[in-house]
């Protein structure tokens, strides 16, 4: 783990000498966030977004906890107890305002670190390992986001926990019992929601088990770079502190002006003024639409409007939509080019924009009504995306021509200052 | 029998009596883990205050033709609908064979009572409440249902005929239990 030339953690004071002895958690968190971890050169900012999903996942726990002293899990108050912390409770909307508009941050962040890794192949040996855990971490995220949505028991909320559940209605034949089996009732109702709470107050945790996992298995090839050239020697790496907490504090002081002018300013731009009605059984709202970050999964679920084969469109959307997710655990073995950042990838740079380009489309069609040109331009979204990557991608790693690379990251950051200076130059 | 075979493997080649305590312990605790696990998983299924809703009795003498009312079991809305004869002429045209989920009209009612057609009011996609039950709500492309989440237009009979749904609105268990009540579950 870790190279030959990193800091080693000497504990001046006689009271941290002893606390290493006994238990060296500050050797720990040393080399993995410390002075003790070399990391390349040449990071940019949109290596920010682990550290800046972490703290979102810091502020969604402490915001989480505070909430659940005031809120009740029980299908007859909670909606009241939802409306007692926006009224009553001291400070109680600016929590709850941070707790709502903290999943969206994390969500933003964690999007943003996702492409950043298709971009930059980061998913690629020697760190096939970051990205599976990274995928799975993804999911727990978006099964702990939908559960949240469910406590308030708003009329999103109930529709949003019968058209989720309603998925595993799809599976033949023990579809229904298993939907039945997960609510605990006909319909969602006050079993659902009391599980959904305890797996909601659990499921970050889990979360928190599973970063462990995969910094740990980061930090042992290290981290990749703009370059994806692997690291060579000691002049290629800065430490980690104080270079990249510093770096990081940057990127840190941004996404905090940005969440605290949504979360001041617009508390409920991304929330759907439905949910500030109480759940009722008997009436569905004219038009259902998930958070803005299930929006292109959404849509990939309604492209089937059609049976085909012999699975019906039900079912094809519900196999569509997970495996448009599950997709992402072969990507590692899917790219079989040995070049890693797109910056020396022509071709793969033009389809990674398509491919981002598409997912804005559907997650547009996502938002949209159940209706033309939607259904079509979601189903040649959907055609596209699994393209991409089944297709497109393999071909194009294949055929492709990467461009002169430089032999170190030295050299790229020395070639790329020389640029800088003498105007002009070639490359 | 077993424990022959294993004195006579014993003699053979390295499988001790110590082989057979680790296989029996750790297949006792295995077992024993996996009864415990049963109570844990049972707990999800609906329980016994949520099963106890499971009939309802409705008085059906106020509604007229061609009026719907909605109403629920089981937690779930239920729609019963006074068909017209417009609209039970218009489901017996068509051919069952067309269907996605072929059913006639008469399949779905009760011999005698086929003007009454009581379905659930969940749509078989993912769920939702279909509009139609009330007055001046959407019935969709065939004047039955139509539920606006994902678009499923159900007809008269309340068969599903466009849009991503797989099956027709299930029909509940219900019986007459006299000309104007009748009992769901």
């Amino acid at each position: 783990m870790s190279f030959p030339w990193a800091k080693q953690y000497q504990p001046q004071h006689p009271l941290m000498q002893w606390l290493d002895e006994k238990l060296p958690l500050p050797r720990l968190a040393y080399n993995a966030v410390g002075a003790g971890y070399p990391v390349p050169r040449n990071l940019n900012y949109f290596w920010n977004f682990g550290v800046l999903a972490g703290a979102a996942l810091a502020i969604q726990i402490i915001t989480g906890i505070v909430l659940a002293m005031h809120y009740a899990a029980n299908a007859g108050v909670a909606f009241n107890s939802v409306e007692h912390i926006m009224r009553d409770v001291n400070a109680g909307w600016f929590i709850r305002y941070a707790h709502m508009n903290g999943a969206s941050m994390f969500f933003i962040v964690v999007y943003l670190h996702i492409f950043r890794g298709l971009y930059y192949g980061s998913y690629k040996a020697p760190r096939e390992m970051v990205w599976l855990l990274g995928v799975v971490i993804f999911l727990l995220m978006m099964a702990t986001a939908f559960m949240g949505y469910v406590l308030p028991w708003g009329q999103m909320s109930f529709w949003g926990a019968q058209v989720i559940t309603g998925f595993f209605s799809a599976i033949p034949v023990v579809g229904d019992p298993i939907r039945v089996w997960l609510l605990g009732g006909f319909a969602p109702d006050n079993a659902a929601l009391n599980r959904f709470f305890s797996l909601h107050y659990l499921l970050p945790f889990v979360i928190a088990g599973v970063i462990i996992l995969h910094i740990w298995a980061l930090h042992i090839p290290g981290s990749s770079n703009p370059t994806g050239i692997e690291v060579k020697d000691e002049q290629d790496t800065v430490p980690f502190h104080p270079y990249y907490t510093a770096k990081d504090g940057v990127g840190l002081g941004v996404f905090l002006f940005v969440f605290a002018a949504l979360t001041f300013f617009t508390p409920n731009l991304l929330g759907h003024a439905d949910n500030y009605i109480a759940a009722n059984p008997l009436s569905t709202p004219a038009h259902i639409v998930p958070e803005w970050y299930f929006w292109p999964f959404y849509a990939i679920l309604r492209a089937f409007t059609f049976n085909f084969l012999w699975i019906d469109a039900k079912l094809w959307g519900v196999i569509a939509m997970f495996a448009a997710i599950a997709l992402l655990f072969f990507l590692p073995w899917l790219d079989s080019s040995p070049v890693k950042s797109s910056t020396y990838r022509p071709l793969n740079r033009i389809f990674f924009w398509i491919l981002v380009a598409d997912v804005l489309i559907l997650g547009y069609c996502g938002k949209s009504a159940a209706e033309q040109p939607y259904v079509i331009l979601s189903q040649i979204g959907s055609i596209y995306y699994f393209a991409h990557f089944l297709i497109i991608l393999p071909i194009i790693s294949r055929i492709e021509r990467p461009l002169p690379m430089p032999n170190s990251i030295t050299e790229a950051v020395l070639a790329k200052h020389a640029d800088a200076e003498s105007a002009p130059a070639t490359a | 029998m077993a424990s022959d075979t294993e004195q006579t493997a014993g003699i053979e080649e390295g499988v001790r009596r110590r082989d057979f305590i680790n296989i029996a312990a750790v297949s006792f605790a295995g077992v024993g883990a996996a009864a415990v696990v049963i109570p844990l998983v049972n707990q999800m299924n609906p329980s016994a205050d949520v099963l106890a809703l499971s009939s309802t009795e409705i008085d059906i003498s106020a509604i007229t033709t061609g009026q719907a009312i909605k109403t629920s079991w089981r937690k779930q809305p239920v729609f019963v609908r006074n068909l017209t004869t417009d609209e039970i002429t218009a489901a017996n045209a068509v051919k069952p064979s067309d269907l996605r989920d072929p059913q006639t009209l008469a399949e779905r009612t009760k011999a005698g009572k086929e003007n009454w057609l009581i379905t659930l009011g969940v749509c078989t996609h993912l769920g939702c409440v279909p509009l139609g039950a009330a007055e001046g709500e959407n019935r969709g492309d065939f004047g039955g249902y139509f539920c606006p989440c994902h678009g499923s237009h159900y007809d008269t009979a309340a068969r599903i005929r466009k849009g991503p749904a797989p099956t027709n609105l299930v029909v509940p268990p219900y019986e007459f239990t006299s000309d104007t009540v009748v009992t769901i579950g």
